[in-house]
C-alpha cells in the first residue's frame, strides 16, 4: 500500500491536514451553511443591568412586513417548559424570564427570512422594567443586598456544588477551601510576612468567527444543530435534557471553528436555536454580530489577596490566598474555574502550609467562562508578582529566589498531590539562559529605562473527563478517525492523525479525520482546558491499537504466519472474497482522579500538569509611560511534542493573546453598561503589538502518562506573560502595578505618584 | 423593508458575472448568498479586521462595508480565484509551508493583502510588512508565521 510509512509519524512537523482548504478560502465553517426555508433570528437585548420585566411590547416588530414571528421567554416555555441551562448551575434562561440580570441579556427574538428585516424589527421592540439595585464588584457581591439569583440551582453534575442547592439570597456560586499544614503557626513564627492584593480586568475571547448556531427539526422526533461549538457532546446532552428527549434524538455537528479559546463551550446559542426551530417549525439560523459577542461570554475579573510567611534566608513557609472571581450574571463554568484553579493558587512553590479560599460571585455583568487557562493566568499574575516583590524586598535575585522555593519532582503541591512530570526548574532555567540572566544588563539611560522580569505558572487539568474514539479501516487499508475533538485552529486533527498513523504504520496525511457530529463521532467531554491531546490522544491511540490487534487476529484466522507482510487489501480479499468489510477499533480513555476532601486535599488532583513561563526585556519611556517589549521568551513543558511546528505556534499564539490581556485589553463598564463593545474601541493585538523579538520553546520532557509522551499545550504559554512584564516594569523604574492592564496611563500615573512620594517633583 | 434592487454586471474571478442586489447588500453578502463564495467572511463588520477582504479593480477592499451595487463594471477577485488554474498562488504556498494560520478565519484577507503588498514592494522588510498588514487582525496571533510567509512568498515570486 502506497500510504505505508517507513518513518515515525509522531514528532513530524507536518502542515495541518486542512491547510489547502484554509488558504484557498474553502474550509468549511458553520457560517457557510444555508438551510432550505431557513429563518434568521435577531435578538433584542436588555438595556439595564438588573430589573424585573414588566412588559415587552413586540407589536411594532410583529407588524413589520416580512416578519415571521416574534418570541419572548414566555413563548420559549411552550416548547421547553423549564428553559434554564448551564454546565454548573441551571441558572440561565434561553430568553430572559421575569428578570434581566445584565445589560445585554437576550430578551426577545424576531424571525424573518431576510436578516435585515429581522434586525429592523428587533430594533422596534420595547421593554419596560422595574429596575433593581445591581452589584458589579466581586468582593461587594459577597454581602451585597442586590441579589442576582434569588435561589441557587446547581446542575447536579458536580458533587462539590450540591451543598449550594436551594440556597437563597446569596451571590456566592462556589466557595472552595484548601487547608494544608498549619498556616497560623507558620505566620506567627515567620521572619517576614508579605501581603499584597492584585486585580485582573474583564477581557474576552473575541474569536474572529462570531458565535453561530443553526437548528432544524429533521423529523417530529429529532432535531439537528449545526453549531460552531467546542463541546458538541455536551450540547447534545444538555439539549436532550431541556427537551426531555433521549440523547439520540439530538444531533449536534460542527465544522472547523474560526477560533474558540473557550468562547464556544457548553450552551451558547444552541438552546435558543432549538427552541426557535421548534416554535417556528422552520430551520433557524442564529448568527450574532461581533458587538453581541461582547455581551455573550468573557473572562473572570479577579481580586486576589495573597500573604506569605518567609524566613530570612528566603524560604516561603506559608501562603494564604483569598481569591474572588467575578462571574457575571450566569455561572457558566465559573464554579469549575474557581475550584480547579483554586488547587494551584499558591503557585509552583514548595510550601508546607497553605490556605486557599476561592469564591465565585454572581454580579450584574455579562457572564464569564473559561478563557485560555481556566483562571490560571489571573492567579499567576498575582502569585508571580507577589513572589517578585518578596524577592526584591529581601534583596534576593528573583530567579534565585524562585530556585530556592520551586516545587521539585516528587514534592507535594498544595493539594498534597506529588509533582510528576512538571519541569518547572527546566523551564525557569531555560528562560534565565535565554535572557542571559547572569550577565550584566543594560539598564538604559535618561527617560528610556530598561528592565527584565520572569514569571512561571502551572495548571491542573480538569478531571476526570472521558474521550472515546473510533478508527475504521476500509478494505483498501485506508483509515478514518471518528473523534469529537473540535479543530478550532489548534491543529488537533493533524495531531490525532499522526497518532493513528504512528500506530498503524501509515502516512498521517492518509488518515481522514471526520468532523465532530454526535450522530457519527462518539462521546467526548469537550475541546477545552488543553485536555484533548492527552485524553482524546489516548482514546485515539487505543482505537488504533485495537485495529492493529484485530488485523493480527485476522492474519491468524487466515492462517498467515506471524510477521507476514502480506498487504492489508489482500487480507480483506482473502477474508471476504472481494474488496469488502471493515476493521473497526475503539478506544475509551478516562484518567484516574480523586476528588478533594473537606480540606481541599487529594493525592491525585490531575492527570498531568501544564507548565509554562515567560521572560521579558522591556524599555519604559518615563515621559509617557509607554512600554516597548523588546524581547519575549516563552518556554513550556509540553511533554514530547507530537507536531513540534504546531506546538510552537500554540505557544506564540497563546503568549501574544496574553500580551493583549496584559497591555491594553479591558472591557469597560459604566453602571453595568459596556462602553467599548466593538473592535473599534476594544483593541486586540495586531502586527504592531508583536515584541521586537520573540522565542517560543519547549524543554526536553516526557509526560510519562501521556500518549507518546505528550500533553496539552493550548494554554501554557499564557501563564507567565503578565507578571513577567509587571516585574520588568518594577525592575526598570521601581514602580509596581497591581492591576491589569499595564497601560501607559497606569505606568505614567504610578511613576508620578512615586516621584511625588520621593519628593522628586 | 423597502429595498431598491439594482442589476449589476462585473467580472468575478476572471469570468463574467451578474447579480440583482438590494442597495443595502454588502459585497460579502452578495458573494455568499448569490455565488456560494465564503472565503471573504464577516467578522467585525466595521472595516477593522480584514477578514472580509476582496480585491476590486486590483485594490483590496473591505467587503463588509463595500456595497455590492457599487461593483457594477468592476473586476472582482476573491480568495477562491487565486488557484483557478489548479495551482496555488506563491503566497498560499508560503502560508502552508510556514504554518501561517491556525483557525484560518483571517487567512483569506491576509493572503489578498499580502499579494497586494508584494505587488507594491517585492521585497518588504519586517517594518514594512507590519505597517502594511496592521489592519488585518488574527486572534490566533499567527503573526510571526505570517511574517515568515511574506518573506518566503517574496522569494518564491522573485524566483518565478
Ligand atoms: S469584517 Fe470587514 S473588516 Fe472586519
Ligand atoms: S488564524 Fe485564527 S484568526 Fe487568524
Amino acid at each position: 500500500m502506497s500510504a505505508t510509512a517507513k518513518t515515525r509519524q509522531v514528532g513530524r512537523s507536518l502542515p495541518r491536514l486542512e491547510a489547502r482548504e484554509k488558504v484557498t478560502g474553502r474550509a468549511e465553517y458553520i457560517h457557510n451553511l444555508r438551510l432550505p426555508g431557513m429563518l434568521h433570528a435577531k435578538i433584542f437585548r436588555s438595556d439595564i443591568p438588573h430589573g424585573r420585566i414588566k412588559t415587552i411590547d413586540v407589536s411594532a416588530a410583529a407588524a413589520v412586513e416580512g416578519v415571521f414571528a416574534v418570541y419572548t421567554g414566555e413563548d420559549i416555555k411552550r416548547v421547553i417548559p423549564d428553559p434554564y441551562f448551564g454546565p454548573a448551575f441551571h441558572d440561565q434562561p434561553i430568553l430572559a424570564l421575569d428578570k434581566v440580570r445584565y445589560a445585554g441579556e437576550a430578551v426577545a427574538v424576531v424571525l424573518a427570512s431576510d436578516p435585515h428585516v429581522a434586525q429592523a424589527a428587533a430594533d422596534l421592540i420595547e421593554a419596560d422594567y422595574e429596575e433593581l439595585p445591581a452589584v458589579f464588584d466581586e468582593v461587594e457581591a459577597m454581602d451585597s443586598k442586590a441579589i442576582v439569583h434569588e435561589e441557587l440551582k446547581p446542575a447536579g453534575t458536580f458533587p462539590d456544588l450540591k451543598h449550594l442547592k436551594g440556597l437563597r439570597d446569596t451571590n456566592v456560586a462556589l466557595d472552595f477551601h484548601l487547608r494544608r499544614g498549619d498556616t497560623d503557626k507558620a505566620f506567627a513564627e515567620a521572619d517576614h510576612v508579605f501581603e499584597h492584593e492584585f486585580k485582573t480586568q474583564r477581557v474576552l475571547h473575541l474569536p474572529m468567527e462570531p458565535l453561530i448556531s443553526l437548528a432544524e427539526c429533521t423529523s417530529d422526533r429529532t432535531v439537528t444543530i449545526h453549531t460552531a461549538s467546542q463541546s458538541p457532546s455536551f450540547v447534545r446532552i444538555e439539549i436532550a435534557r431541556l427537551l426531555g428527549w433521549a440523547d439520540n434524538q439530538v444531533r449536534v455537528r460542527t465544522a472547523y471553528l474560526g477560533g474558540g479559546y473557550g468562547a464556544k463551550l457548553y450552551i451558547k446559542l444552541e438552546a435558543l436555536a432549538v427552541a426557535l426551530t421548534l416554535l417556528a417549525r422552520r430551520p433557524v439560523r442564529v448568527a450574532i454580530g461581533m458587538d453581541e459577542v461582547f455581551l455573550t461570554i468573557n473572562k473572570h475579573p479577579t481580586t486576589f489577596k495573597i500573604r506569605s510567611a518567609v524566613t530570612k534566608e528566603g524560604k516561603v513557609t506559608a501562603r494564604a490566598c483569598d481569591v474572588w472571581w467575578n462571574g457575571g450574571a450566569y455561572a457558566d463554568i465559573g464554579p469549575r474555574v474557581t475550584q480547579k484553579s483554586g488547587f494551584t493558587a499558591a503557585g509552583p512553590y514548595d510550601i508546607d502550609n497553605v490556605t486557599i479560599d476561592s469564591y465565585a460571585a454572581y454580579t450584574n455583568l455579562p457572564p464569564a467562562g473559561a478563557l485560555r487557562g481556566f483562571g490560571i493566568p489571573q492567579l499567576v499574575w498575582a502569585y508571580e508578582s507577589h513572589t517578585d516583590l518578596i524577592a526584591r524586598e529581601l534583596g534576593i535575585d528573583p530567579v534565585e529566589f524562585r530556585r530556592k522555593n520551586i516545587l521539585r519532582e516528587g514534592r507535594p503541591q498544595a493539594t498534597g498531590t506529588a509533582m510528576k512530570d512538571a519541569a518547572f526548574d527546566a523551564v525557569l532555567e531555560r528562560i534565565a539562559e535565554r535572557l542571559d540572566w547572569e550577565k550584566p544588563f543594560d539598564r538604559g539611560a535618561g527617560t528610556k529605562l530598561r528592565g527584565r522580569g520572569v514569571g512561571i505558572g502551572f495548571k491542573a487539568c480538569i478531571a476526570p473527563t472521558t474521550s472515546v474514539a473510533v478508527v475504521n479501516m476500509g478494505a483498501d487499508g485506508s483509515c478514518t478517525l471518528y473523534c469529537g475533538t473540535v479543530d478550532m485552529g489548534q491543529g488537533s486533527d493533524t495531531a490525532m492523525a499522526q497518532m493513528v498513523a504512528e500506530v498503524l504504520d501509515l502516512e498521517a496525511e492518509a488518515v481522514r479525520v471526520v468532523r465532530p457530529d454526535t450522530d457519527i463521532t462518539p462521546y467526548d467531554m469537550g475541546t477545552l482546558g488543553s485536555r484533548s491531546l492527552y485524553h482524546m490522544g489516548h482514546a485515539v491511540r487505543l482505537a488504533a491499537e485495537d485495529v492493529k490487534a484485530r488485523l493480527a487476529a485476522l492474519a491468524d484466522e487466515l492462517g498467515l504466519p506471524p510477521g507476514s507482510n502480506i498487504p492489508i487489501p489482500e487480507m480483506f480479499v482473502k477474508r471476504y472474497g472481494m474488496r469488502a468489510g471493515n476493521i473497526i477499533g475503539t478506544g475509551t480513555f478516562v484518567p484516574s482522579y480523586t476528588s478533594p476532601d473537606a480540606d481541599g486535599l487529594t493525592p491525585d488532583a490531575t492527570p498531568f500538569w501544564m507548565v509554562g513561563g515567560a521572560g521579558v526585556e522591556i524599555e519604559v519611556d518615563t515621559e509617557t509611560g509607554h512600554i516597548k517589549i523588546e524581547r519575549l521568551v516563552n518556554v513550556c513543558d509540553v511533554g514530547t511534542p507530537i507536531n513540534p511546528a504546531i506546538v510552537e505556534t500554540q505557544i506564540s499564539g497563546g503568549a501574544v493573546m496574553q500580551l493583549g490581556f496584559t497591555m491594553f485589553e479591558e472591557m469597560t463598564f459604566d453602571e453595568g453598561q459596556l462602553t467599548n463593545g466593538t473592535l473599534a474601541d476594544y483593541r486586540i493585538p495586531g502586527f504592531h503589538d508583536l515584541p521586537a523579538t520573540m522565542t517560543n520553546e519547549t524543554v526536553d520532557a516526557v509526560q510519562q502518562s501521556g500518549p507518546f509522551g505528550a500533553k496539552g499545550v493550548g494554554e501554557s504559554a499564557t501563564f507567565g506573560v503578565s507578571p513577567a512584564i509587571a516585574n520588568a516594569i518594577h525592575d526598570a523604574v521601581g514602580v509596581r502595578l497591581t492591576s491589569l492592564p499595564l497601560t501607559p496611563e497606569a505606568v505614567y500615573t504610578a511613576l508620578q505618584k512615586s516621584n511625588l512620594e520621593n519628593g522628586d517633583s | 423593508m423597502d429595498a431598491q434592487l439594482k442589476s449589476i454586471r462585473f467580472t468575478l474571478n476572471g469570468a463574467p458575472a451578474s447579480a440583482t442586489v438590494a442597495t443595502h447588500h454588502t459585497v460579502v453578502e452578495m458573494l455568499q448568498e448569490q455565488f456560494g463564495l465564503f472565503g471573504a467572511r464577516e467578522s467585525c463588520a466595521q472595516g477593522l479586521c480584514g477578514c472580509c477582504t476582496v480585491q476590486v479593480d486590483g485594490t483590496a477592499m473591505t467587503g463588509c462595508l463595500t456595497l455590492a451595487a457599487l461593483l457594477d463594471g468592476a473586476d472582482v477577485v476573491t480568495i477562491e480565484g487565486l488557484d483557478a488554474d489548479g495551482t496555488l498562488d506563491p503566497v498560499q504556498e508560503a502560508f502552508i509551508e510556514t504554518g501561517a494560520f491556525q483557525c484560518g478565519f483571517c487567512t483569506s484577507g491576509m493572503i489578498l493583502m499580502i499579494r497586494q503588498l508584494l505587488d507594491a514592494d517585492p521585497d518588504p522588510d519586517d517594518g514594512a510588512i507590519r505597517d502594511y498588514l496592521s489592519g488585518n487582525l488574527c486572534r490566533c496571533a499567527a503573526y510571526p508565521e505570517i511574517l515568515k510567509a511574506v518573506k518566503l512568498a517574496a522569494k518564491k515570486r522573485a524566483a518565478a
